[in-house]
């Protein structure tokens, strides 16, 4: 592998995994080399997997090891290029307006239309939307998270602005980044994004930790944690999640449920406690009545 | 020395477009610009090189780690990369599921180079209402002609996405725009609607032993469906199992289609366990979005080797998240037919409409429920 990088861009998928547990975020071999990958090869990195798998944590730590801000695009149904990439000021614009009539009126002299209609559309008039603010800001970040709830229209307008890394105003022209963000895209998969998206995009697909890690990430995210504690809660959360739940549990509930514990002032995992923290980990009445009946079975 | 790696991995990509995987020439481009990136003699990395660039979805990656190691030989340094669909291997190609191969086209009454339309305006309107299970080869044909055919208007739904219209709500942003052009004189008002939006279609086809005569026909009508339906349609395969094949209709192809469908079908004409297999699509894809607020239709006779109770239950969380739930029964158009066995018996109360699908007629009635 050759050594030479961009000032701060790291060398190979091992030196980033380095520096992406220096954040607190800890990647498998196939996660840094994604991300390694995403960067060298200017792709976004497409992310699918179940709830709480470390998505959006993804994003936010490559922020942190790129030193660059996020630039976060939460999608929607219905989200739009005016709420993505731009907007007009109006309101300001018709101030302006407002503003030259007044001065014409005193001097008494005549606006000339195109000239006014340039200073109205002048970028000090342009709103920066996330899409747009990233490809002004060099190096940045750019989440777009949960873009299966978005529709189709705005999938082909996403390809078109990742492929180019530039958009144009017809008022403005042509706005292009300086180096190309680095894009992460997550889905939750409540549908198929469009595969002419997902060609443009590296696919990592997320799964949950496995229990060497979980530890590890609960250590690593909550230090006051006991070693003992972390291993029984991750233990135990794995088992939840060969249960068909409703929601299965992520490593957000196992942090969330470690959180819980710790405030209990629970120093180990028995049925006492296990049962007094349930919420914690379960969030839907119906998996919590059906865990409780069997808490002793993933306690063991 | 070290021998050229690249035919290899062309060969590798060749390997993985035959076991159903999508890959492109640029996919296979963006594999070799991935793996210059990295170091090419680690396995590890070749394998992450392809995984990130060739795949794109999680069925994706089943298929992709058994072509790896069937590729590049087996690992000697075990690196997990657990995947959570486990299916098991796709079965070789189904002779029922597709055409051409099934060798009992020339049992027919007419030879199987038949032309399709030479059939009469009279002799088509017999078909529309044959039983679909009772087809000759030729009428098989010629339905699948039919089929392609067929007009679906898919259903639609109000969407929050607004555009222009003439009344409605006033639309300040192209009002002002409007403003801005006449030197910020107002001088009307614009106006903005809601638009409309295709309705999300769940498909669920019941492919065990009892319904095998009508499998063929239901998953060609889906085919249709998926092709028509631009991302709204997903169709899904019950019977011991519940398998996704909205990706394999996705070929244009009728044919490929229907024999990449084959392929991922793992409990074909096995038994079926309706309520369980109902239970496993509300929790793996129902409450994920594909079947909240949609239209969602059950091709099944409802013979349940299960407890009927299950059904019930799965039943009714189904109804709550779905807009319409529409049950096709092929026995149900049959004559003297009443709703008994045990499971239809079970699902009524959760329906809104039972509907018979035994002929092609019957399910051009389903399309026009279906945008009820
Ligand atoms: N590999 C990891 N290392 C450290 N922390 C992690 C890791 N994976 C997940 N987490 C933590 O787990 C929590 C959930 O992660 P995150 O919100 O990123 O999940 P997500 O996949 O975006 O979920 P959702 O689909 O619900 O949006 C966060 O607090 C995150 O910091
Ligand atoms: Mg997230």
């Amino acid at each position: 592998m050759t050594g030479s990088t961009t000032s701060g861009r790291p060398g190979s998928p091992a030196e980033l995994a380095v520096r992406l547990r220096a954040t607190g975020y800890l990647p498998d071999d196939g996660l840094a080399t994604a991300a390694f990958l995403a960067l060298r090869m200017d792709r976004p990195l497409f992310c699918e997997g179940e709830p709480g798998t470390g998505k959006t944590a993804l994003a936010q730590a490559m922020a942190q090891v790129l030193d660059a801000p996020l630039i976060r695009l939460q999608c929607h149904e219905g989200i739009d290029a005016s709420q993505a990439l731009y907007d007009w000021d109006f309101p300001r614009q018709l101030l302006h307006l407002r503003a030259l009539e007044a001065a014409a009126g005193a001097s008494a002299e005549k606006l000339d239309a195109d000239v006014v209609e340039a200073s109205l559309y002048d970028p000090r008039f342009l709103i920066a939307r996330p899409v747009l603010k990233a490809l002004q800001t060099s190096p940045s970040v750019l989440l777009v998270d949960e873009v299966d709830r978005a529709d189709d229209e705005f999938e082909a307008f996403l390809l078109e602005v990742l492929t180019e890394h530039a958009v144009s105003i017809p008022e403005v022209g042509e706005i292009r980044a300086k180096t190309p963000p680095l894009v992460v895209l997550t889905s939750n998969r409540t549908r198929d994004v469009h595969d002419a998206l997902k060609r443009r995009c590296l696919y990592l697909w997320l799964d949950h930790p496995d229990l060497t890690r979980e530890i590890a990430i609960l250590r690593s995210r909550l230090p006051g944690v006991p070693e003992r504690l972390a291993g029984q809660v991750a233990a135990a959360v794995r088992r939840m999640r060969e249960l068909e739940l409703l929601k299965p549990p992520g490593v957000a509930e196992s942090l969330d449920w470690a959180r819980a514990l710790q405030l209990l002032g629970a120093d180990e995992l028995d049925v006492a406690s296990a049962a007094a923290s349930l919420g914690a980990v379960l969030k839907y009445r119906e998996d919590a009545d059906r865990v409780r009946a069997q808490l002793d079975t993933l306690l063991i | 020395m070290v021998t050229d790696p690249l035919p290899g991995l062309v060969g590798f990509a060749a390997a993985l477009r035959h076991a159903g995987l999508a890959v492109t020439t640029d996919r296979v481009a963006a594999f070799l610009t991935a793996l210059d990136e990295l170091d090419v003699t680690s396995r590890t990395a070749t394998y992450w090189a392809g995984r990130l660039t060739l795949c794109s979805d999680p069925d994706d990656l089943a298929r992709y780690d058994m072509a790896f190691p069937a590729w590049f030989g087996p690992d000697r340094s075990p690196r997990g990369t657990p995947v959570r669909d486990q299916r098991r291997p796709p079965p070789s190609r189904l002779a029922s599921l597709t055409s051409g191969e099934d060798g009992d086209e020339s049992d027919g009454p007419d030879g199987p180079d038949e032309p399709r339309l030479r059939v009469s305006a009279s002799a088509r309107e017999v078909l529309r209402h044959r039983d679909l299970g009772e087809l000759s080869p030729a009428e098989r044909e010629h339905l699948r002609a039919l089929l392609a055919l067929l007009r679906v208007g898919l259903p639609t739904r109000a969407s929050r996405r607004r555009h222009p219209t003439r009344r409605g709500p006033a639309d300040p942003e192209r009002t002002l725009r409007a403003a801005l052009r006449n030197h910020g004189e107002l001088r009307e008002l614009r106006h903005t609607g809601p638009s409309r939006r295709p309705r999300r279609v769940a498909l669920l086809i019941d492919v065990s032993g009892s319904m095998a005569p009508y499998a063929d026909t239901l998953v060609r009508f889906a085919h249709v469906l998926v092709r028509r339906g631009a991302g709204a349609v997903e169709v899904f395969t019950i019977g011991t199992r519940l398998t996704r094949i909205t990706r394999e209709l996705r070929h244009r192809d009728p044919e490929l289609a229907l024999a990449a469908a084959g392929r991922a079908i793992p409990d074909w004409s096995g038994g079926t366990r309706l309520g369980d297999v109902l239970g496993a699509f509300v929790e793996r894809w129902g409450r994920r979005g594909v079947a909240r607020r949609a239209v969602v239709v059950v091709f099944s006779d409802g013979w349940e080797r299960g407890e009927p109770d299950e059904l019930a239950v799965q039943m009714s969380r189904l109804r709550r998240l779905a807009h319409r739930v529409i049950w096709v029964n092929p026995h149900a158009g049959k004559e003297g037919y009443a709703p008994v066995q045990g499971g239809i018996v079970a699902v009524l109360p959760y329906l809104d409409q039972l509907l018979a699908g035994h002929s092609l007629a019957t399910l051009e009635r389903l399309v026009e429920a279906m945008t009820r």
